[in-house]
């Protein structure tokens, strides 16, 4: 008890300048995407004109003209295109190799485990001009396949590596077990493993999801009409003449909802899933 | 095919590696591989320095073509003294 | 952590490897192809040896443009590396708030990276950002798109604000695994705050530590949409880091021939980092396997 009662003024000092700190921090990164959600809700005419914290003529304007106009709205329907083929691909071919990683020793394991790690590591700015040269020679220029597949080449290696940090936690005796009761590896993957490692099969599929929406190098190089993606829309909107700064923030907004959307179920997982599976 | 531009020595030197993969994993497969601690305070096992052989090479290559600025394939006789010491010490 | 072997199970690797190989051994045979000959457009391809090699390797362009990558890449990780360790020390331990930290930490993290570019080229700009507007105001001159000098600090302001919070991250998954009896020895032992952090807190986040700063160099040095988006490379070419000239150079002016020389030696550099994350890591793995 005399311990207790020691303590108490202590810590809550320390949780005060803890709390301090926190919150400037938050504030630090607050700040900037509140000004880019105060910005969509302005006109433009109120953006150039007065400088104000807040939208002082609050309107919708900006996300209607976004929902409304095809060249908008057709970047958010191709981006989501691609992305979610590319999710499905990576975490489906990503499985049974994770399994094979975790659970064999096989020639040359390791340095293939280690080739992959490259993939993950290579800028894209290196990859960007044969891949043009590459699907323009088969005919998938500008298409979502096209993207689809060069998100490939860093997310299934992150996908592989993610999926196998997350099967090495399973014991092994549940793997035998299975096989002792009569499953067949196929059965028992499907029926046992793949619920035991349910969360991590998500936060392997998030990650993808992540990495192939916020990629812009890739995507615009292999699209130019029918597959554009959104973050290609706003660059070259930017570029060409449209200063409208009220669509372009709105645009911004819209790209970071599905981020926002599924951020509470994988708050646990973040420091794991950019570790590649290692924390 | 047309696109990728495939060139003899570019051709030789693909094979080239590919060999030396092949090699090394029939080798693997007769021998079996007992990593080591050398030099570096690291487990190699062959294929580990067969890959730090190929990519100090590069290195190597590199630094003749921007440094020593001498005739070109002399590059190839320090790789493979640097092969050698890797093998022998790392 | 004793696996079995069996080489069987190089047919659940298979699927991988033959999408791997097609999207990353074709491009890099093209691009090995490609970096020793010259091309007048249409694909009419002509022998030039290691010249473009050789070129590049005595061209400033290339070399200043490293300088600018390493350069950012150390001043991003002296901010990033310490301010994440602090303020993964200070973040509350369990609870409602640590949710909320969390939630509120990773959102930049999963904002798409043009939009942080656009994000800071709204933010930072005189007329209508916050940012740029208040140092306006206290009569401090900037203007990123003017003055490097500006520019580089928009730049990496950006990058502090986009990844501190993945060191901060992985440096508070570390500080988890410590348990309560390591600070109630501590306590016992009235050790200072400054040890506690030195003998308990450090070594305990040493390996965490080690990825984030891995991935956060290999990351900064393969950077391209951010600043790409808010300053274009420049003013000049003063923001230009390695990605950018070499799309400049790739797709700008479609120099296959540099390009692809280009592409090759920053792919060995790659390479080299690679190597060493992929060796830190496995030993780390087997010293947690003890």
């Amino acid at each position: 008890m005399a311990d207790l009662t020691m303590e108490a003024p202590r810590s809550r000092l320390r949780i005060n300048s803890s709390a301090v700190v926190m919150g400037l921090y938050l504030l630090f990164l607050m700040m900037p995407i509140y000004w880019l959600v105060n910005m969509s809700l302005k006109t433009n005419q109120e953006i150039l004109s007065t400088f104000s914290l807040w939208p002082r003529n609050l309107t919708l304007q900006n996300y209607v003209t976004i929902l409304t106009d095809p060249s908008w709205y057709m970047g958010y329907v191709n981006s989501l295109i691609y992305v979610v083929m590319n999710t499905v691909i990576s975490v489906a071919v990503a499985l049974p190799a994770a399994y094979a990683f975790s659970r064999y020793h096989f020639m040359g394991d390791k340095h293939l485990f280690f080739w992959l790690l490259t993939n993950r590591m290579a800028p894209p700015a290196v990859f960007a001009l044969p891949f043009f040269q590459l699907y323009s020679s088969v005919g998938l220029f500008d298409t979502h396949v096209a993207v689809a597949l060069a998100h490939c080449l860093f997310n299934v290696p992150l996908a592989v590596w993610i999926l196998e940090g997350f099967m090495r936690g399973v014991p092994r005796e549940i793997d035998e077990t299975a096989y002792i009761d009569g499953y067949s590896f196929g059965r028992f993957f499907v029926k046992i493993f793949m619920p035991l490692i349910a969360s991590g099969i998500g936060v392997a599929a998030f990650f993808c999801f992540m990495f192939s929406w916020v990629e812009l190098l890739l995507s615009r190089t292999l699209t130019s009409v029918a597959a554009k993606p959104i973050a290609a829309t706003m660059t070259r909107t930017v570029s060409a003449s449209g200063l409208d700064w009220g669509v372009l923030a709105a645009a911004g907004v819209l790209t970071i909802v599905p981020g926002a959307l599924v951020i509470w179920f994988v708050r646990n997982y973040i420091a794991k899933g950019f570790a590649l599976g290692r924390v | 095919m047309d696109w990728m531009a495939w060139t003899l020595p570019t051709a030789i030197f693909f094979a080239t590696i590919a060999a030396l993969l092949v090699i090394f994993t029939i080798l693997a497969i007769r021998f079996p591989e007992t990593p080591r601690r050398g030099i570096l305070r690291i487990e190699t096992t062959r294929g580990d320095r067969l890959f730090i052989t190929l990519l100090g090479s590069a290195f190597i290559n590199l630094a003749w073509l921007g440094v020593v600025e001498a005739y070109q394939p002399y590059a190839l006789i320090v790789c493979l003294v640097y092969a050698a010491a890797v093998f022998r010490w790392v | 952590m004793d696996k079995t072997v069996n080489h069987k199970a190089w047919f659940l690797v298979l699927p991988v490897l033959a999408l791997v190989a097609f999207s990353a051994v074709i491009p890099l045979m093209t691009v090995v192809n490609y970096s020793v000959q010259d091309t007048f457009g249409n694909n009419q391809f002509f022998w030039a040896g290691l010249e473009w090699f050789d070129e590049l390797l005595h061209s400033e362009r290339m070399w200043d443009a490293l300088g600018r990558q390493l350069a950012f890449s150390a001043i991003i990780l002296a901010i990033e590396v310490p301010l994440g360790i602090f303020v993964a020390l200070h973040m509350p331990k369990r609870g409602v708030w640590a949710s909320f930290c969390l939630v509120l930490m990773s959102l930049p993290l999963l904002i798409p990276w043009n939009v942080v570019g656009t994000i800071w080229q709204i933010f930072g700009r005189v007329d209508i950002g916050l940012l740029g507007h208040t140092l306006d105001k206290l009569g401090i001159a900037y203007n990123y798109t003017q003055d490097s000098l500006a520019a580089w600090i928009t730049v990496i302001v950006m990058d502090v604000w986009h990844w501190t919070s993945l060191v901060a991250l992985l440096a508070y998954a570390g500080l988890q695994s410590i348990p309560d009896a390591y600070y109630q020895a501590a306590r016992i032992d009235q050790a200072s705050r400054w040890k506690v952090f030195r003998y308990i807190e450090l070594p305990k986040m040493a390996g965490v530590l080690m990825i984030a700063i891995l991935l956060r160099f290999m990351d900064s040095f393969m950077i391209y949409t951010e600043p790409f988006v808010v300053t274009g490379g420049g003013p000049g070419n003063a923001t230009t880091f390695l990605s950018i000239d070499l799309v400049k150079m790739a797709l700008g002016q479609f120099d296959l021939g540099p390009a692809a020389a280009f592409s090759l030696m920053y792919f060995l550099v790659i390479l080299l980092i690679s190597w060493v994350f992929y060796t830190v890591m496995t030993n780390l793995d087997k010293r947690e396997g003890v």
